[in-house]
């Protein structure tokens, strides 16, 4: 069957399994008749490593898969480009299957398609860094100049150039990460595979290279697959993010999703620690903003609606445009007096976008007026209430739909 | 006391005389007379270049690559050893052994290196594999040199080959464990990158399992070297012949000689070979880069070295 969407959906895997053993089909069985992976494992001595798992990564995302260690997240990215091949199930990558693939189709998919960066950097310590980076294109026979440009075209992406010459343990772990991923990109792949390959890393060194990868996919609109046992890592960096335990994904989402309504328990335990500003943006606390018209709209009109909303500033719109804000203690007085919105008019009112994250809007405030969320043609989308913000910090801006996310 | 040789005895010795008079060599002494062919052209070739080389250049430059390798003291061990070797008249024996062992050592390389690498991916021939370097290692070398005799006669060969079965073991055993220990996660980053079975081999396994090669290589080198007094048995020349000579005439003085000679060439090709393998662990040891180090002092230093040479003893 031909999906209407498959022209951009880059991996497909479909019902997935993989088990470590010797007669691997025997723990299908019994993993399909609901048996547990400790059960298997005491009854049988085989290892359950991915169970029953489907996911589809869109064209030019990062799909991250977080989980501890030993849930089997290794083993999965490991059946995307066949190096482990899964027990039962589909792996297709633009409709090919690499779990029927021969040796011969998968070294072509390894080669063209799907290159892999590792959690500790797998340099070849008897080769220059352009040599490791060019290791790929030498595997697919291409000249040594050309091979040579490549690399050095790859590494000054990465910031690298002046160490070509330079051999692997010359380099701090930040570079040598650099290094490998250079190696990865130098093949031009369509997907890469990223074993948890900022794991081994300093922290600092750590946040670096996860704002490089975005500024470097935001260039190169690569399908991503990336390994992480970080959470915070996951939410930075996942377009898609499935959280992964006992070989099985237990939730799949956006990172809005994840902590915002984690699936069970398991998640929720997980999320709790997490800097909520950094993921949540202020789209998901904006309320419609009810402008007032200016020139249209009278004070006593105002007024009525901020008494009828609960709000005590409300944007003042000139057609399209924001002409500023007017609050409820300006306006009272005027009531009497029947003056104009005009003259009660905040020009100097806080301002963000619909993505601007959370932790931003704390200086915005500070003004003591809603945050207004404008558009990038400058027209006003809706609000923010200060209170909003710090309700959705806390996990308490809706009712929890799981008794367990407190 | 009563034993079970009392009741029934095997003839064992009648049987391996019967399989190895009476059918090994009959029908199989020309494939093994075949097999000499190799060596004993590698042999020839070796010794009449080593004899013909005046003794004055192949000081110098041994000592170059000892210098470029093993650095400046083994180089001045090399120079002073080997005016030794020819004051006390042992030249020509020198060289005779020294084609001997580069010979056998050269065969060993050939055949335990693809060995090492089939047993290095295969376990079930290593299982196979494994019992008989046992057996090769713990057979006294006195043992086959009978059926050696009777397959390829005697001689400066079927020495060398005695040396080579004596020798090959350590070769194939480290072959297979520098290939086995290379780090899991590169052969996995070789095989994410779509290397073929031959490029992983080529460019990943070998380059980097050549350290351990290399300190089986020595091993070999100093097997075969113990193998000299023993080949002279058989009929090989050399230091050998001298040492085994002097034992026959109880001549204490060209017995100490031959030893003294053969302990020189020992000490000089283990610390270079030594050198050669533990060199450019930093910066990675590159196939290539090795056999160049090997090659690239031999060549120019036979004009340059005698000035470096001159102005150091002083």
């Amino acid at each position: 069957m031909f999906v209407p969407d498959a022209m951009s959906s880059k991996i497909i895997a479909k019902n997935v399994y993989k088990i470590f053993g010797e007669q691997p089909e025997t723990a299908l069985e019994m993993l399909r008749q609901g048996r547990s992976k400790d059960e298997i494992l005491r009854e049988t001595g085989m290892t359950v490593g991915v169970r029953d798992t489907s996911f589809t990564v869109e064209e030019a995302q990062i799909f991250v898969v977080m989980g501890l260690s030993g849930s089997g997240k290794s083993t999965l990215v490991r059946m995307i480009n066949g190096l482990i091949p899964p027990t039962a199930g589909e792996i297709l990558i633009d409709g090919d299957d690499v779990a029927a693939a021969d040796a011969q189709k998968l070294r072509q998919i390894r080669r063209d398609k799907v290159a892999m960066v590792f959690q500790h950097f797998a340099l070849f310590p008897h080769k220059t860094v352009a040599d490791n980076v060019a290791y790929g294109l030498k595997i697919k026979g291409m000249k040594a100049a050309e091979r040579r440009q490549r690399a050095e075209q790859a590494l000054a992406q990465v910031g690298l150039e002046a160490y070509a010459d330079s051999y692997p343990e010359e380099l701090s772990g930040g570079m040598q990460q650099r290094v490998g991923l250079a190696r990865g990109l130098a093949a031009e792949p369509e997907i890469l595979l990223m074993d948890e390959p900022f794991s081994a890393l300093d922290p600092l060194i750590r946040r670096d290279m996860q704002e490089e990868l975005l500024e470097l996919q935001r260039s190169m609109k690569k399908t991503i697959v990336f390994i992480t046992h970080d959470l915070n890592e996951a939410l930075i960096l996942g377009d898609q993010i499935a959280i992964m335990k006992d070989g099985r994904f237990v939730q799949v989402g956006t990172a809005e999703e994840i902590v915002g309504a984690p699936a069970d328990d398991y998640v929720a335990a997980f999320t709790q620690d997490i800097d909520r500003s950094r993921v949540f943006t202020a789209g998901s606390v904006a309320q419609p903003a009810e402008p007032v018209e200016l020139g249209k709209d009278t004070v006593a009109v105002a007024l009525e609606r901020m008494e009828r909303l609960g709000r005590d500033a409300l944007y003042v719109v000139d057609g399209k445009r924001i002409a500023g804000a007017v609050a409820y203690r300006d306006l009272a007085p005027l009531a009497r007096e029947d003056g104009s919105l005009e003259s009660a008019l905040i020009t100097d009112y806080p301002k963000a976008t619909r993505t601007t994250q959370l932790n931003e809007l704390y200086p915005l405030a500070q003004s003591g007026l809603p945050i207004a969320l404008v558009s990038r043609r400058g027209a006003l989308e809706g609000v923010v209430a200060p209170q909003d913000v710090f309700g959705k910090l806390a996990g308490t801006d809706e009712p929890p739909t799981e008794p367990a996310s407190a | 006391m009563p034993s079970p040789a009392d009741l029934f005895t095997i003839p064992l010795d009648d049987w391996i005389n019967t399989f190895v008079r009476d059918w090994l060599v009959p029908n199989f002494r020309p494939a093994f007379r075949a097999m000499q062919w190799p060596v004993t052209q590698v042999l020839n070739g070796l010794e009449a270049f080593l004899q013909a080389v005046p003794m004055a250049v192949f000081t110098v430059v041994l000592a170059a690559i000892a210098w470029r390798t093993a650095g400046r003291g083994v180089a001045l061990f090399t120079l002073v050893s080997l005016i030794f070797i020819d004051l006390i008249e042992l030249w020509p024996e020198t060289m005779t052994t020294l084609a001997m062992i580069v010979t056998a050592v050269l065969f060993c390389t050939v055949i335990g290196v693809p060995v090492g690498i089939a047993a290095a991916r295969s376990d079930r021939f290593l299982a196979v594999l494994r019992p008989v370097l046992d057996i090769m290692q713990t057979i006294p070398p006195f043992v086959y040199l009978v059926p050696i005799v009777m397959l390829f006669g005697v001689g400066m060969v079927p020495g060398i080959i005695a040396t080579i079965v004596f020798a090959l073991p350590p070769i194939i055993r480290l072959t297979n464990l520098g290939i086995r220990n290379v780090r899991g996660d590169l052969i996995e980053a070789g095989h994410a990158f779509g290397s073929t079975p031959w490029q992983m081999l080529w460019e990943i396994q070998f380059p980097l399992a050549l350290r351990t090669i290399m300190a089986g290589l020595n091993q070999t080198l100093m097997l075969a070297l113990s193998m000299v007094v023993i080949a002279a048995l058989i009929g090989a020349g050399g230091l050998g012949l001298v040492v085994f000579t002097g034992l026959g005439r109880l001549d204490v003085g060209n017995a100490t000689a031959g030893g003294i000679g053969i302990v020189i060439i020992a000490i000089i090709l283990d610390r270079i070979t030594q050198a050669l393998g533990e060199r450019r662990q930093v910066g990675g040891t590159s196939l290539w880069s090795t056999l160049k180090g090997l090659f690239r002092p031999a060549a120019a230093p036979t004009v340059e070295a005698p000035e470096r040479q001159a102005d150091r003893p002083a």
